[in-house]
């Protein structure tokens, strides 16, 4: 074996197949030691998958990888660690109620049956003068921001002396700031320490940004390696979905509306801990407009919405459409033609175990014509409305009995949207309505959005991605510590201004240590 | 269709490893494992009067059951069945003896009216607790059970005790007049009949109905029935009434048909055994009657055992202990049998 080659990481000719279906066809990455890589491809074009034959959860079916130099089977995650391959995940793998510092020490792979603390910690502070990031590490994990978290698990992989790092869209649950913060940090470490990554992303701006090179997945197929200084977007864009993404033209017509279709007097929920988390929110939504609430997470977004959906109830003021009372009943959703869609759907708006038509009818379920007398279930009714709606919103499912939870993130939202606004729809309330979809999905989202807002719906657009907010809405809001800070229109927005609205009272909690 | 041959398969595996396991105990116990499955077998379906003795045992437990797999389908783990059955049986027994000399028909509705009430309200209550109260549904049902057979044992050995009951104390009779009594010529009471036609109702409630769909998206995850504006607690509450009435009949079949006054073999473990019915039948109300039938025939069996092979009464509830520890193990295969699913979709 010739020493000379410099690829920290090389993956030749992986394939691998799912009963029938080719997840991988014949893909080679190659990572140089010491760069910044990244792995772009729309939902579905398989990066998880190619990822996890690297770290060992899935055998290849053909092909190799090659560690170190040395062709080297890896047999399991547990092997993969031992290499020095880490991985960070798009979701988080902290234990909440731990502390930061039990977590980084809980992960490492040989631990001694009996721990001692004392000597442990020392040792820990010692190292963390080196890392790029400072975290306390005697605050418990739910205390963190999402930023922190995601610190944390860096932070983690790198005190196991990774070689190579995976990181698996490591921004989703970031803001901008927080993404460029972490991402530029480990660029730096590429530079100095031999550190070489690998980001998986459907985000071109991370790729320009900070990556030497980029590998596009298209399909399960390869469709190229390119040096990002001698690459542009529109490029890459065409080598992820094989076509050049037409410039965003969403059609926006003008309303004349004037009165509120949708208001919100005095709000006041309070979280799963019972303090207020909203208190005395105020706004007015016309019908045809999309307002805006941009804020970092976890400044009383997800309670807002849960309100809206019935999951949660409110303690003071009231929500009223049309000038009436909404207090998230069957009976009220139906009359004032409110839909929600939730982030997350899978876990707020699907069963999981119920069929793909049976998740398409579950506003609808107990009327005609799906229920004779709204009480006996038509089981053909149901899957013909699911055979037109799987067409017509391109739901990809082997079937309409197949369980939705079998289906992948995207299909999984656009199963949503199909029921949601299949129909005709008047208030509309959308809480970061793509989180973690590729381009095309995200596209067709918003369209759907506008369209929604051009027949006339009122639209409360609650998402973290500023960029959305920007270009959707017609008037938005700052949210924080449960308030709205600020109020603009996407024309007017000064960024400085949103930012320290968004960043507000929002203390980082990064510089005690 | 894979769903459907696995939900048969795997149930139909467990019970075969579970009856290997109570082999060895019977070996262990000095006695010939097949002579005593055979001796079993015989117990519960060998004969015509076998087979009555299984379904009268049947009868109580396909209604217990429902007590267990209603709310499962709705995200509750209830095991206040043993507990409903008490209470539906004794405030029978209480309306039974009160109303002696009326209309037979008349009392014996009311009977079995008052059993479902009650033993509904007993059983909505562990609903209401955990919705509106957050408390955890399977302690506070098993507590439930310990409140209802106190109460029970009370009103029996005091205030409603019939002093002429000696050796096994017993409320005063509600009256042979008011007695449920037994199909044709057979020794099956008219229980068993209770205990098929609500199984079938139940059945048709859950998988034909619009109640039974919003039942399946409560259980199968509440925000998603939430967002789509149902009336969560409301659900809960009805679909635990409901477990709770078709397990007061069991209690109402056990003082009108069998015993004609209420004693403590209320509290002879039909609720316990029903929480095993329903998990073997996997929540489903129609697979339940074959179920309780075979569990039945099980304990059917108890008494040849102890007379043929020195056995200990205890035997056959070893016997079902074992089944329910392989039937709840068994829960988590379904779905990972690689041979028998298809197309893995989720993939990318």
């Amino acid at each position: 074996m010739s020493t000379a080659m410099p690829y920290a990481l090389e993956a030749i000719g992986i394939s691998k197949y799912f009963a029938g279906v080719h997840a991988l066809d014949n893909v080679s990455i190659k990572l140089v030691e010491g760069s910044f890589h990244a792995l772009l491809g729309e939902n579905g074009a398989g990066k998880s998958t190619l990822v996890k034959c690297i770290m060992g959860y899935y055998q290849p079916d053909e092909g190799q990888v090659l560690f170190g130099f040395h062709q080297q089977e890896i047999s399991s995650p547990h092997q993969a660690l031992m290499l020095g391959i880490g991985m960070v995940y798009q979701h988080f793998t902290l234990i909440p109620n731990m502390t930061v510092a039990e977590n980084i020490i809980m992960s490492r792979p040989q631990l001694p049956a009996i721990i001692n603390w004392k000597k442990e910690m020392a040792a820990l502070r010692q190292r963390m003068e080196d890392m790029p990031f400072a975290v306390s590490l005697d605050a418990p994990v739910t205390a963190l921001s999402a930023g922190e978290k995601q610190k944390v698990e860096i932070i983690k992989q790198l005190l196991l002396d990774t070689k190579v790092l995976i990181l698996d869209e490591p921004t989703s649950v970031l803001t901008p700031t927080e993404a460029d913060e972490v991402l530029g940090k480990i660029k730096e470490l590429t530079r100095g320490n031999g550190l070489s990554v690998l980001l998986i992303t459907h985000k071109f701006r991370e790729v320009m940004n900070f990556a030497d090179e980029v590998t596009v997945l298209r399909k399960g197929k390869y469709s190229g390696t390119e040096k990002v200084a001698g690459t542009n977007p529109h490029k890459l864009s065409e080598m992820m979905i094989g076509r050049e993404l037409a410039e965003s033209s969403i059609e926006r017509t003008q309303s004349t509306e004037q009165t509120p279709l949708l208001s919100i007097r005095d709000l006041v929920v309070s979280n799963d801990h019972g303090a207020d988390i909203i208190e005395g929110l105020r706004m007015d939504i016309r019908g045809g407009e999309i307002v805006g609430v941009a804020g970092v997470s976890g400044n009383g977004q997800r309670e807002l919405m849960q309100v809206f959906s019935g999951q949660r109830d409110k303690q003071a003021g009231n929500i009223l459409v049309h000038g009436e009372q909404y207090s998230a009943t069957r009976e009220e959703m139906r009359r004032f033609k409110l839909h929600c869609l939730p982030e997350e759907p899978l876990k707020n708006a699907c069963v999981a175990n119920m069929s793909v038509a049976d998740n398409l009818v579950f506003r609808r379920f107990d009327r005609a014509p799906f229920a004779w007398r709204r009480w006996l279930i038509k089981r053909r009714k149901i899957r013909q409305h699911a055979q037109e709606l799987i067409e017509r919103f391109s739901i990809k499912t082997p079937g309409t009995d197949n369980p939705v939870g079998n289906l992948s993130g995207g299909n999984v939202q656009r199963t949503v949207l199909a029921r949601e606004l299949a129909d005709d729809v008047s208030v509309l309330i959308v809480a970061n309505p793509c989180f973690g979809l590729d381009f095309a999905a995200v596209e067709d989202i918003h369209k759907l959005i506008m369209k929604a807002r051009n027949n006339g719906a009122a639209v409360l657009l609650i998402s973290e991605d500023l960029d959305e907010i920007l270009k959707l809405s017609d008037r938005l809001h700052v949210i924080s510590d449960g308030k709205l800070v600020h109020e603009s229109t996407p024309a007017e927005a000064d960024l400085a201004m949103i930012g320290r609205c968004m960043a507000g009272h929002g203390v980082d909690h990064d510089n005690e240590y | 269709m894979y769903r459907l041959i696995e939900s048969i398969l795997i149930p139909v595996m467990a019970l075969l490893l579970s009856l290997l396991v109570f082999s060895v105990f019977i070996m262990l116990s000095g006695s010939n494992a097949l002579e005593v499955l055979a001796t079993i077998y015989r117990g519960a379906f060998g004969s015509w009067f076998s087979w009555q003795n299984t379904l009268v045992r049947a009868a109580p437990l396909m209604l217990t059951a429902l007590c267990t797999a209603l709310p499962a389908r709705i995200g509750l783990i209830n095991i206040g069945g043993e507990g409903a059955m008490v209470v539906g049986g004794l405030c029978a027994a209480v309306v039974g003896i009160s109303m002696n000399g009326m209309s037979p028909m008349v009392v014996m509705s009311a009977m079995v009216i008052t059993g479902m009430l009650t033993a509904g309200c007993w059983v909505a209550m562990i609903g209401a607790l955990k919705h509106y109260r957050n408390v955890n549904e399977t302690i506070s049902s098993l507590l439930l059970n310990y409140i209802a057979i106190a109460i029970m044992s009370f009103l029996i050995l005091g205030p409603m005790r019939d002093p002429a009951t000696l050796n096994n104390p017993s409320s005063f009779p509600i009256g042979e007049a008011n007695m449920i009594g037994n199909i044709g010529e057979s020794s099956i009471h008219w229980g068993l009949v209770f205990g098929l036609v609500v199984c079938i109702a139940l059945w048709f409630l859950m998988r034909r109905t619009s109640f039974g769909f919003a039942v399946d998206m409560t259980g199968g995850n509440i925000r998603a029935a939430q967002i789509s504006g149902l009336g969560v607690g409301k659900l809960i509450i009805i679909t635990c009434f409901l477990a709770g009435a078709a397990t007061g009949i069991a209690g109402v079949i056990e003082v009108a048909a069998v015993h004609g006054r209420a004693n403590l073999s209320l509290n002879s473990g039909y609720g316990y055994a029903g929480i095993l019915v329903a998990f073997l039948a996997r929540h489903n109300p129609l697979a339940i009657i074959p179920v309780a039938i075979l569990m039945g025939g099980i304990r059917a069996s108890s008494g040849l055992l102890q007379r043929g092979f020195d056995l200990p009464d205890a035997t056959t509830l070893v016997l079902q202990g074992i089944i329910f520890i392989v039937i709840l193990a068994s829960e988590s295969l379904y779905g990972r049998i690689k041979w028998l699913r298809p197309m893995a979709v989720r993939h990318g």
